[in-house]
């Protein structure tokens, strides 16, 4: 029997691009700046509630954790209640910590989450649009000695008790089998997730957060190790140029895809 | 990953099918319709005279001319010869100056994405395509006063705008390809109007070429302006008959930096209606968009995106009988959350919607809209040939006119059974329609119907026509609430405007355009 655990976090909606503050060593937000689900967790939700569908028998539970404090995380707990999960869990952090606690805190946090709700299946993004450090899911197995499958792009329970995951690669497609207890995180391909449907929304306003309060015995600090020098926007390049009829058009076409190629 | 990868449901609409129909020619379909014999046709003097005063041989077009020969709606076909593409107001004052005196006649045209046959040509009328005359002039960020050429695609206008914080006032499912001087030339209303007014509010002024060449130039750049006649009007919706519009100045206003999207079900026509005093009650100013969809209208935007893009979900778990879409723009992420939710919840509460979705992010936001602005190109996908009206009514009849259309098609066994499934079973029916399907601006009371047919053929159009038209004037709407009359729809001026009303009509057009070159057989 599975006992799912989706990670989700809060970033900031995918199409707005963030605003470097004055110091030019991280971002600023205003109030009117819209948050949502970063977009690799909804589809971790999204592949859970599929399973379920497809597997029934398989689900023992779905819960979906979050770390930080309840005002930025209720929207995001209550939507993916609104879609189908068990049970929404909210970490509060400190107040100083804030939403930006480190990545290796995060997942001693989450290690003690999956201890507490005894899960045998995470199932993550493969990366949060904001930091993009896409190292969660590794350091989460590495925490736990637990097998991951990254980039996946389709997930099939299989009937020896493992699961079978495609994942994404550079040159194509890998299948790997992996046991259980284990970690799955999501590439772009593996769904579309669903719209949050008002009337189960409405219903999920009734339903509880549950808080779980999780104090880590040796806190990491970044202590300096790492230390960001500025932040730039990036600057997008774009060349015209006139060609004098379709020949020449293919063939510089051609040659930039190869030196892209070649560049990559 | 970058975040634009995200932006992946993005398509831009308002392109148009290749069809591989064969197109009659209008002067065949309509042969009540005469060539002005006053015109001449062009010679190889007239070809070398425009050569002499556009020298770039992408400025003028004499072969594979189908694209502009024809119309979005593959409905008519021109026989026209000769495009001309000018970049300046220079060029376009020396053309029309030529064509006056040489009597020849000529066919503005932006993007073709008119819907009533106006921006194509119906015998050999030149085309003066505006697409390459097609710069910014100018922006002031603090006015938000925006000047720019004609040619100028509306999505290019409102990306260059978002980046400076603001947005264009009227948009459209067009947008991918319709040019502000066309949108100028239609007085297009589209999915904001009910928040910013029509173009009449929002253009400062005007440059405009007369059909002699004289060169007017309004390019005005104030809100309050009493000083005479205020002539730019009359070129707003003139679909070039009048002159042609070569210079736009326009308020635009500052982009909202709170939108939300919501789309919900409802089951019957009256909650339609309370949802929308609702609506204005309790988004007040805040309410940027309250758009109406039937359910046939969106199985049609089903089975079209299935074949486009397969794992796109509908956003709602089951059918309804009609749709709303809503849009809010404030400015105030907090305050507008809470009065949406709440005009949600206790609509759900009261009935008027059976289920709904707000959109999350963006890109649901954008898909949201997708279901809305994507009919018009679903119609054509699942028919090829779609008659279209556009319609004015008092909200109260704006829906009867599709049930009554509907009943006559039915009566008339012109439209397979509604009761059978109208998605699968309609399209392999032996039946010449496919669906009759009715979405619009209902804050407007503005309703479109599109009737999506195997074949434009007369024995559907003499069913709709002029039946249509009868009964938008039984209710005192108007036969065309933002699409013009053009071609299509001059017959039917009649239902719309008195005898004296269509004289001064003409006494207007004889006053700029006495010879009567500038997109003759259309309008009047
Ligand atoms: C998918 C789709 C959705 C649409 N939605 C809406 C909508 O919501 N609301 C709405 O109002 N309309 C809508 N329309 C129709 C609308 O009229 C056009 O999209 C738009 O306004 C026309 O712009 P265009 O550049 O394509 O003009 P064209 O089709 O090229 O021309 C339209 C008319 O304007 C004249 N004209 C063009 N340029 C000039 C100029 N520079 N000077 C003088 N006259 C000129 C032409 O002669 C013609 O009579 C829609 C059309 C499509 C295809």
């Amino acid at each position: 029997m599975l006992r799912i655990l989706v990670p989700i976090k809060r970033v900031l909606d995918p199409q707005l691009l963030p605003r470097i503050n004055a110091a030019k060593k991280g971002f600023e937000f205003s109030k009117n700046d819209k948050f949502s689900i970063n977009p690799f967790d909804d589809i971790a939700v999204e592949e859970s509630l599929l399973l379920r569908t497809k597997y029934k028998d398989l689900i023992e539970s779905i819960q979906v954790v979050a770390i930080g404090s309840m005002e930025n995380n209720k929207d995001i707990l209550r939507n993916s209640i609104a879609k189908g999960v068990d049970k929404a869990i909210l970490v509060p952090t400190k107040e100083s910590a804030g939403d930006d606690i480190s990545i290796l805190n995060e997942c001693k946090i989450l290690e003690k989450v999956i201890e507490k709700t005894n899960s045998n299946l995470v199932l993550m993004g493969k990366q949060d649009i904001d930091k993009d450090s896409g190292i969660k899911g590794g350091i989460l197995g590495g925490l736990l000695n637990w097998p991951l499958a990254s980039n996946a792009a389709k997930v099939t329970p299989s009937d020896n008790g493992k699961i079978v995951v495609e994942r994404e690669t550079d040159n194509g497609q890998s299948t790997v089998e992996m046991s259980l207890p284990g970690i799955i995180t999501t590439d772009l391909r593996l769904n579309v997730p669903r719209y949050v449907s008002l009337s189960k929304l409405m219903k999920a306003k009734k339903k509880p957060i549950d808080s779980l309060e999780v104090a880590l015995s040796d806190e990491h600090t970044d202590n300096g190790k790492i230390e960001i020098l500025q932040v730039e926007e990036a600057i997008h390049e774009r060349k015209c140029e006139k060609v004098k009829d379709v020949d020449e058009l293919l063939s510089k076409l051609s040659e930039t895809i190869s030196s892209t190629k070649a560049a990559a | 990953m970058r975040r634009a990868s995200f932006q992946r449901f993005l398509s831009s609409s308002g392109k148009r099918f290749l069809s591989q129909k064969i197109i009659p020619f209008t002067f065949e379909k309509y042969p009540n319709v005469k060539r002005n014999p006053n015109f001449k046709s062009i010679d190889s003097q007239d070809i070398a005279f425009f050569q002499s005063i556009l020298p770039s041989p992408q400025s003028i077009l004499q072969s594979d001319l189908d694209e502009f020969n024809i119309d979005w709606m593959y409905k008519f076909k021109g026989q026209s010869q000769l495009v001309l593409k000018p970049t300046s107001t220079i060029q376009v004052s020396q053309i029309l100056k030529y064509c006056n005196e040489k009597n020849l006649a000529l066919v503005p045209q932006g993007g073709n994405t008119g819907l009533v046959g106006g921006g194509v040509p119906i015998f050999d009328e030149i085309v003066l395509s505006l697409k390459n005359f097609n710069k910014i002039r100018s922006f002031d960020e603090i006015n938000g006063i925006l000047k720019c050429d004609p040619g100028i695609i509306l999505q290019d206008a409102q990306e260059f705008l978002a980046s400076k914080g603001y947005i264009f006032p009227i948009d459209l499912g067009a947008k991918g390809s319709c040019q502000i001087g066309g949108m100028v030339g239609t007085n297009a209303g589209g999915l904001r109007l009910l928040r910013y007014g029509p173009l009449h509010g929002s253009i400062l002024g005007l440059e405009v070429v007369l059909p002699d060449g004289t060169i007017i130039d309004g390019m005005h750049s104030l809100r309050k302006d009493n000083t005479g006649y205020d002539y730019k009007q009359l070129f707003i919706g003139s679909e070039g008959t009048l002159g042609v519009v070569t210079g736009i100045s326009v308020a635009t206003p500052i982009k909202s930096n709170s939108v939300q999207v919501a789309f919900m079900g409802i089951k019957d026509y009256s909650s339609a209606m309370k949802l929308y005093v609702k609506a204005k009650q309790d988004l007040g100013e805040i309410l940027s968009a309250f758009e109406f969809m039937d359910g046939q209208s969106q199985e049609f935007v089903k089975k079209y995106r299935s074949t486009t893009s397969p794992s796109i979900t509908f956003p709602l778990e089951e059918s309804y009988p009609y749709y709303i879409l809503i849009e809010t723009s404030g400015s105030n992420k907090d305050h507008d959350q809470s009065k949406m939710e709440t005009f949600l919840e206790t609509a759900m509460e009261n009935e008027l919607i059976e289920d709904g979705t707000i959109a999350q992010d963006s890109n649901e936001a954008h898909e949201l809209w997708n279901w809305r602005e994507l009919i018009p190109e679903s119609c054509q996908l699942n028919g090829g040939s779609v008659y279209k009206y556009d319609i004015s009514l008092p909200i109260r009849d704006m829906y009867s006119l599709i049930e009554e259309t509907n009943k006559r098609l039915q009566e008339q066994s012109l439209i397979a059974d509604s009761s059978s499934s109208p998605s699968s079973s309609s399209s392999s029916s032996s039946k010449p329609v496919i669906g009759a399907v009715g979405f619009g601006h209902m804050g407007d009371g503005n309703i479109h119907l599109n009737i999506a047919t195997k074949q434009y053929s007369k024995e559907v159009e003499s069913v709709l026509e002029p039946f249509v038209y009868e009964f938008v004037s039984s209710k005192n709407g108007s036969i065309s609430a933002e699409h013009g009359i053009g071609f299509q729809k001059k017959p039917y001026l009649t239902y719309g405007r008195s005898k004296e009303e269509i004289q001064l009509n003409r006494q207007i057009k004889n006053l700029f355009d006495p010879k009567g070159i500038m997109n003759p057989y259309k309008l009047l």
